[in-house]
């Protein structure tokens, strides 16, 4: 077989070589071909694209980030540390082999920054790495947010044509078994209840594909079934996307700590699919329901609590701590408690008798819908503070926005939390707010757009929908305007457009 | 000591690289463990011109030790680093026959490779370094190393693998 390889090490003096010329007499002796690229002190003679694409895998044997990466992506990719290509490169030869004839090939490309060198990485800025891990994560996120977010608003609006007024409604109550046993090809409810259930089973992957990419960008392969399982207890206890955040670190790091254990020579060559993801899976799940749940749960009652005690008082005083509380984490537990609040207020009563209870609902809809339409306006005003599957994210949004899916703005709040959740909660205070003011009645407990029929108070309600979406981007383009001059030195790449132009391949 | 350092005809050669006086056939009878034994080779390297600042040169040679340790399986220590008390690409090589444990998995090392470049080396300078990294790998020349008789063999030895590649 034909191989590639690139070695490199921190210094770059000693065992870069050592691993090149181990890996090549391996590979003699086991009759490859193989070519090394030296990323090491001595200067760099890249292997000539042709090589690389006749090659059948790509063998890395680096400790710091191999400089030209996207050069080898869609290979079968073997990742090890330089030491064991010096110990042992014919294992190494030989699992490369089986990645050639499997033909698995590494989801890593650019993942962790293209063409940067390598140094700056270890130096130059936890903040840098951080804000990496995140958009790694964030990238491999965007898919389920836009295919599930999308399927979940065709079919409002499909079961907004075909079931009237109410087919917004009615058809989340449509069960995934009817469709199973008995789905009818004529109905168009069916039909919307297909797009909707197949949209929800796309957003179920959302926080775990978030929190399994942040784990795999810091720990690579390993980090994948911690990271995952992670991010599912994260929905499953509450935590939300925040959750899901942690999860992917927690998950990412002790599977990288793991991986750093010192085991007998027979232990080790089944670290990587055994023992790392079970060590590491069994810590980060465990501490996600024995840590998380509870202070979770706690603060799930304490919230409910004072929401109750508010409903007394001054309606748009609620109004905006019900908007901030939508926008804070997005299918959160804050979020999950404002929302229940709002749902569990639609009684029969309520809506017989016009209670505040559906102003309530009103604002939460709105002040939910307003988050993923003022960052899609956002990325509309000033395109060059998004990266390019944020502005990729952000025509997604409108639809979603528009749909009550807060969850589409979640790939932006969880890419870059300190700056855009503030200013999304402002947003949506500013608009639960003013829909509080103007008294907007809603007895419908999702569908966004599609139930504005269900409104009473239709053009106050809308407008305070775009006053809340205009600040939302005001304050986002700010925040971001912000950091983009403070970050305007001379090892930033000249005039990128993006704030991470090596995720545009991802 | 040594005067042989033939640096001063230009290019580093193999034999620029090393010599007698940078060779230790004995490091049990001053090192037991890795610090004493890097300290050792460095202070060789000082005694020798090389390395303008012990202190200094150690202090980078642990920083690195402590990201990873450089013992390899096989018996073998490399400790390393590019540091600015370097004045010229230098080897020196220690034989211990006790073994000092430099954190490899199979056991102690018994040979011991300092290898120290200027912090602003030239690639010209270092591609010298990469080829005897390279030779390192190579278990007839670790052998040949643990068998040699003298410092002048061992400098003879490194010689021959370098400059017949």
């Amino acid at each position: 077989m034909k191989f590639v390889a690139v070695t490199s090490c921190p210094t770059g003096i000693a065992h870069t070589y050592m691993a090149a010329e181990a890996l090549e007499q391996a590979a003699r002796d086991a009759g490859h071909e193989i070519q090394v690229e030296t990323q090491g002190a001595g200067g760099l003679q890249a292997i000539g694209q042709e090589t690389i694409d006749a090659a059948d895998a790509v063998i890395f044997a680096a400790d710091v980030e191999v400089r030209g990466r996207d050069r080898f992506a869609g290979k079968p990719t073997v990742t090890v540390p330089v030491k064991r290509a010096i110990n042992d490169a014919a294992g190494i030869l030989g699992e490369a082999v089986q990645a050639a004839e499997s033909g698995v090939v590494s989801a890593h490309r650019s993942s962790t920054s293209g063409g940067l060198t390598t140094k700056v990485d270890h130096d130059a800025g936890v903040g840098t790495r951080v804000r990496q891990w995140l958009m790694t994560g964030v990238s491999y996120m965007i898919p389920f947010v836009a295919a599930g977010g999308i399927l979940i608003a065709f079919g409002f609006m499909l079961a907004r044509f075909a079931g009237g007024d109410n087919g917004a409604i009615e058809v989340t109550k449509i069960p995934i078994t009817d469709l199973i046993k008995h789905f009818d090809a004529t109905s168009g409810m069916q039909w919307a209840a297909l797009l909707f259930q197949v949209g929800v089973a796309a957003f179920g992957f959302l926080v775990p594909a978030l929190a399994g990419f942040i784990a795999f960008a810091i720990a690579d392969r390993p980090g994948i079934a911690p990271g995952f399982v992670g991010g599912a207890l994260a929905g499953v206890v509450g935590a939300g996307f925040l959750g899901g955040i942690v999860a992917g670190f927690l998950g990412g790091f002790l599977a990288l700590w793991v991986s750093r254990w010192r085991v007998p020579r027979a232990v080790a060559s089944i670290m990587p699919v055994v023992v790392i993801p079970l060590v590491a899976t069994l810590l980060t799940g465990g501490l996600m329901i024995v840590i998380l749940g509870r202070p979770l749960s706690w603060v799930t009652d304490k919230l409910t609590a004072g929401l109750d005690n508010m409903s007394g008082g001054s309606m748009i005083v609620l109004g905006v701590v019900l908007g901030l509380m939508m926008a804070f984490d997005m299918g959160g537990p804050v979020n999950k408690v404002a929302y229940t609040f709002a749902t569990t207020g639609l009684t029969a009563a309520a809506i017989a008798s016009h209670g505040t209870q559906l102003t309530v609902m009103a604002v939460v809809m709105a002040a939910g819908m307003t988050p993923p339409l003022g960052l899609a306006l956002a990325t509309v005003v000033r395109k060059e503070l998004f990266s390019e599957p944020e502005q990729e994210n952000g025509k997604a949004a409108w639809l979603l926005g528009a749909s009550f899916i807060t969850e589409g703005a979640i790939p932006f709040a969880a890419a870059d939390p300190l700056r855009v959740i503030p200013s999304i909660m402002v947003g949506s205070g500013v608009t639960g707010g003013l829909v509080a003011a103007f008294g907007s009645e809603l007895a419908a407990p999702h569908g966004g757009i599609w139930v504005t029929p269900l409104i009473s108070g239709i053009p106050g309600y809308l407008l305070a929908i775009v006053v809340g979406t205009g600040v939302t981007a005001a304050l986002v383009v700010l925040a971001k305007s912000v950091r983009r001059t403070e970050v305007a030195d001379p090892t930033q790449p000249a005039g990128a457009g993006s704030t991470s132009p090596d995720l545009a391949t991802v | 000591m040594s005067t042989a350092d033939t640096t001063s005809e230009g290019r580093p050669t193999a034999v620029g690289l090393i010599a007698p006086a940078l060779v230790d056939l004995d490091l049990d009878a001053s090192a037991t463990d890795k610090d004493a034994a890097i300290r050792r080779l460095v202070s060789l390297a000082h005694a020798a011109g090389r390395v303008t600042d012990v202190e200094q040169m150690l202090a980078d040679v642990r920083a690195r030790e402590a990201q990873m340790p450089t013992g390899l399986e096989g018996g073998i220590g490399i400790p390393h680093a590019r540091s600015a008390a370097v004045r010229i690409p230098t080897l020196v090589f220690g034989r211990s026959s006790a073994g000092i444990d430099f954190g490899a998995e199979d056991g102690p090392a018994r040979i011991v490779f300092l290898i120290a470049a200027p912090d602003d080396g030239e690639g010209e300078h270092l591609t010298v370094l990469a080829a005897l990294a390279r030779r390192l790998v190579h278990q007839s020349f670790r052998e040949a190393l643990i068998n040699a008789g003298d410092p002048e063999d061992v400098v003879e030895l490194i010689r021959n693998e370098v400059e017949n590649r």
